[in-house]
This record gives structure tokens, C-alpha cells and sequence, in this order.
């Protein structure tokens, strides 16, 4: 699906500080509807904590943030309306323990989003299938693979019916053999139009499905461009390193 | 030593020391009017005393769950301010909990028995009992909860709130139901507790099972075969409710969810 020129995110000179250390030293971009964007960069450069700002899990120190036509960051903003329209996929999955994965996936349904029984349990079995997970349906999470729960997780997050999805490194935690089924399910997303923020060190995720990717570094974006400019034709030195770094590690990308 | 009180009740006379150790006929005679008699074998005083010692028991029993019940409600509440409440929230929950983990029960039930009809306040000794073990075990139980609460790793939290979540919501389906689960072994141990404990009650006269036992003896001077029978059936209580908690763990076991 083409991506629109309608902006769901922008952000705005993004500041955070943690002690003395500044993470974010004056971050901005837009993402516009239907478009998957990458963010790379090494570990430690403030990547996860931009994600999390951008639903104020992490209360940013400075800078403004708007979903659409409502300013995130503003103190008037009902912020549980707003996570309600943007899914989080974590690092660690973050499945509740107690719940089984329909239960996981329908407990927003039925708590935040007040649907009926019987509307929350048709919902959550849409997602679970189309994640690949309804035969699970009744399994909990210490009875699923990692790969199997990010992907409840996933599901977890659609079942809102979010404007956004965020992904933070969601597949560094996993096995290798476990990375594929999890990608499979994101680069579907992105086919079917879900505007999406991707933290990830899945460079050839990144350059395939990806419309637009970000290097950051030292809280600052570095570079920014198609997946083409960036991945084989890079402006700045520093990200041509970070890239020929990776590739050394992993083979090429 | 306490005096000789010709009538004692369970109300009140149980905790005078050495009540009825008297050599003097004369007490006896008169304790001897109002008590069961207890003759002969062990087995026939055992008989002879089972109904009352089984009235105490209830009592026991209605002390224990009531009081377990308050230090429940109110274990849980402190030991959310103790993890969520703001500031000073966080410090009445804390200094509750230290002074009451800080000083015997006695005093406390003392402070509530005795001390509080100073303030117009005037309670039954079991009603006093069931609210001075209560506040105690809601100090004890904030503790437990309080580990189970903090063992719930933080995603759990995140999650929640990532999906529009109010704080309370999360607390309510997604922590407490794990730091329920979470607590139960450690939490059966405060419930034998309590039920062992609230025979400390007898000292400010509630007519439980301690109590009931202390003055059938006094009265028989059959210290030994009354307080072994006391001593037995406190056994079995004890018995049984740690088999019903198992099988409760059991029941609601969830795979990966267990005390970390």
C-alpha cells in the first residue's frame, strides 16, 4: 500500500535527560500514514527511549509530540485515550503472566475498550489467527515459544485497533531460529498499510521493508533517507561505518 | 498473682495467673457450681469438656477468619502505598507498618482493650481481639504483599498502561492477580500464625478456644489432659487448613507463575 501524505506522527525537538546524561539532545521527523519506518543505530544512542516517549512511558524533558491533530505531549491530553491508538510491541514481550494469550489479547478489549464479552472474544480470535496463533489460543505465555509470544503481543497491540504501531528491538530477545516467524508477521503489517516505528538491528528488515530509515546516534538522528540512500549510498562517514561494522559482524546485509 | 475471683467468667477471669491452683477446699466448692465435671479418665473428661472446648474452637474460628480477613484488606491497601502511594502516602503506610511489626501484640491489644475506653471507646474483649489481631496481621500481610508486588517484573506495568491502561486498572487485573498467586505460600504461613496467635486473645477475656481450656483446667485442676486436648485440637486446625491452602495453590496454579 502507497504511503499517504496525511503525517500520523511528528515530533518535534525531542529532548530527555537522564542524571547527566543526555539521551535525546533534539530529536524531530514525521511519519505519514502507511509508512514503516527504521530506526538503526548502535545500542545506548536513546533509540528505545524515543519509542517510549512517543507514548510517554517515558516523559520526555522537552520538545512536542502530536498523533494526528492531538499534541501528545501536551498536559491536557487524556495520555490512556492516546495509548489506546498506538500499539507497543517491548523487547521482552511483557505478556501478562497470569492471562492466557486470548486473555491476553482481550483484556484491553474488555477493560479499556468495554466491549461485550462475546465482541472481545470474536476480536481477539481475528488477531490471534492473523498473528497465526489461534490453535493457542488457551496456552499461557510461559507455555509459548518467543517467537510465539511477541507474537500474542502483537496481536495484543492490533487488537485496539491502533493508528501506530511502535516495535522496540522486538525480536532481540528472540532465538535466531525464532526472528523469521516474528518479521513475517511485521512485514505483513507493513504490506497491509499499518503505519509503523520500527527500532531494530534487523538491518535486512530495515532495507526490504522498510520505506524509510533513521541512524541515530548519541541522541541525535545522523542520517535519514529511503533504505536505498541510506543502506548503499550513505552521506555521512559515520554511518557508512556503523553499516560496514554490521555487515563485518553479520555477513553483509 | 492475681486474687481468686469466685466466679470467674471466660470474660474476664482468664487471665489472672494461677487461678484456681489454690489447696483451699473452699474455692473449689464454689468453682464446683458452675463448671463441668470432670472426673475419672482421660477419655471420659475429654468427653465430658468437648462441648465447650468445641464452642471455643468456633470462636477461634471466627477470631482467626475475621481477624485474617481485616489484616487482608488491609495488608493489601498498605502495601500498595507502601509500592505506589505518593510520599506521604508511602510514610503513614511504612510507619504503620513498623510500629506495629515494632511492638508485642499484647500491648496492641492492651492499647485497644484497656486503653481505648479512655476515649469513650468501649469494646467487647472479642470484638477487641478480632480488631487488635486484624491490624496486626494487616502489618505482617503488607509485607508479603508487598515482596509478591515488587517480584511482578516492571513490563508487566508497562504493558498495561501501553494499552491505555488507567494505573488502577493495572493494579487491579494485571498486578494484583499475579501478586495474589504469587503470595499464597507465605501467606498460609500468616494464617496458621494467626490462628495460633489469637489464643493470646484469652488474656483480655475473649471466650476463645485458649481460653475455654484455661478455665475448664482451673477449674478441674486437670492442667495437663485439658491443655493436651487444647494443644490437639489447635493440631488439627492447623492440619487442616494447611491442606486446604495446598489444594487452593493448587487450583490456582498458572504454568510460569510461581514465587520467583
Amino acid at each position: 500500500m502507497a504511503v499517504s501524505s496525511n503525517i500520523v506522527v511528528r515530533i518535534e525537538d525531542l529532548h530527555k535527560r537522564y542524571g547527566n546524561e543526555e539521551v535525546l539532545k533534539g530529536v524531530s521527523f514525521t511519519v505519514r500514514q502507511g509508512e514503516a519506518l527504521a530506526i538503526i543505530g548502535p545500542s545506548g544512542t536513546g533509540k528505545s527511549t524515543l519509542l517510549r516517549c512517543i507514548n510517554r512511558l517515558t516523559e520526555p524533558d522537552r520538545g512536542r509530540i502530536w498523533l494526528e491533530d492531538t499534541e501528545i505531549t501536551s498536559p491536557q491530553t487524556d495520555i490512556n485515550a492516546i495509548r489506546q491508538q498506538i500499539g507497543f510491541v517491548f523487547q521482552d514481550f511483557n505478556l501478562f503472566a497470569h492471562l492466557t494469550a486470548l486473555d491476553n489479547v482481550r483484556l484491553g478489549l474488555l477493560k479499556v475498550k468495554r466491549l461485550s464479552k462475546r465482541e472481545a472474544t470474536e476480536r481477539a480470535m481475528q488477531e490471534l489467527a492473523r498473528v497465526g496463533l489461534a490453535e493457542h489460543a488457551e496456552k499461557y505465555p510461559a507455555q509459548l515459544s518467543g517467537g510465539q509470544q511477541q507474537r500474542v503481543s502483537i496481536a495484543r497491540a492490533l487488537a485496539m485497533d491502533p493508528k501506530l504501531m511502535l516495535f522496540d528491538e522486538p525480536t532481540s530477545a528472540l532465538d535466531p531460529e525464532l526472528i523469521g516467524e516474528v518479521l513475517q508477521v511485521m512485514q505483513d503489517l507493513a504490506e497491509e498499510g499499518m503505519t509503523m516505528v520500527v527500532v531494530t538491528h534487523e538491518m535486512g528488515f530495515a532495507r526490504s521493508v522498510c520505506d524509510e530509515v533513521i541512524f541515530m546516534e548519541k541522541g541525535v538522528i545522523v542520517e535519514q533517507g529511503p533504505p536505498q540512500q541510506v543502506f548503499v549510498n550513505p552521506k555521512q562517514p559515520r554511518t557508512r561505518q556503523f553499516l560496514g561494522k554490521i555487515s563485518e559482524l553479520y555477513g553483509g546485509t | 498473682m492475681g486474687g481468686h475471683n469466685p466466679h470467674p467468667s471466660p470474660l474476664r477471669g482468664g487471665g489472672q495467673k494461677g487461678e484456681g491452683r489454690s489447696e483451699e477446699g473452699g474455692d473449689l466448692k464454689q468453682f464446683l457450681d458452675c463448671q463441668v465435671l470432670a472426673e475419672g479418665s482421660f477419655l471420659r473428661l475429654a468427653c465430658d469438656i468437648a462441648p465447650r472446648l468445641l464452642q471455643g474452637t468456633a470462636t477461634t474460628f471466627q477470631l482467626t477468619v475475621l481477624a485474617i480477613g481485616l489484616g487482608l484488606v488491609g495488608g493489601i491497601l498498605l502495601a500498595l502505598g507502601r509500592v505506589y502511594g505518593n510520599k506521604p502516602i508511602y510514610w503513614v503506610s511504612t510507619a504503620y507498618v513498623q510500629f506495629v511489626r515494632g511492638t508485642p501484640v499484647l500491648v496492641q491489644l492492651f492499647l485497644i482493650y484497656y486503653g481505648l475506653p479512655a476515649f469513650e471507646i468501649r469494646l467487647d474483649s472479642l470484638t477487641a481481639a478480632i480488631i487488635g489481631l486484624g491490624l496486626n496481621s494487616a502489618a505482617y500481610q503488607a509485607e508479603y504483599f508487598r515482596g509478591a508486588i515488587q517480584s511482578i517484573s516492571r513490563g508487566q506495568m508497562l504493558a498495561a498502561r501501553a494499552i491505555g491502561m488507567t494505573n488502577l486498572q493495572a493494579i487491579r487485573h494485571v498486578i494484583l492477580p499475579q501478586a495474589l498467586r504469587i503470595v499464597i505460600p507465605p501467606w498460609s504461613n500468616e494464617l496458621i500464625y494467626t490462628l495460633k496467635y489469637s489464643s493470646v486473645a484469652f488474656i483480655i477475656g475473649a471466650p476463645e478456644l485458649m481460653a475455654t481450656g484455661q478455665v475448664i483446667a482451673s477449674r478441674n485442676f486437670r492442667y495437663f489432659e485439658v491443655f493436651l486436648i487444647v494443644a490437639f485440637i489447635y493440631l488439627v486446625c492447623v492440619l487442616v487448613i494447611s491442606k486446604l491452602l495446598d489444594i487452593a495453590e493448587q487450583k490456582l496454579k498458572i504454568p510460569g507463575l510461581e514465587m520467583r
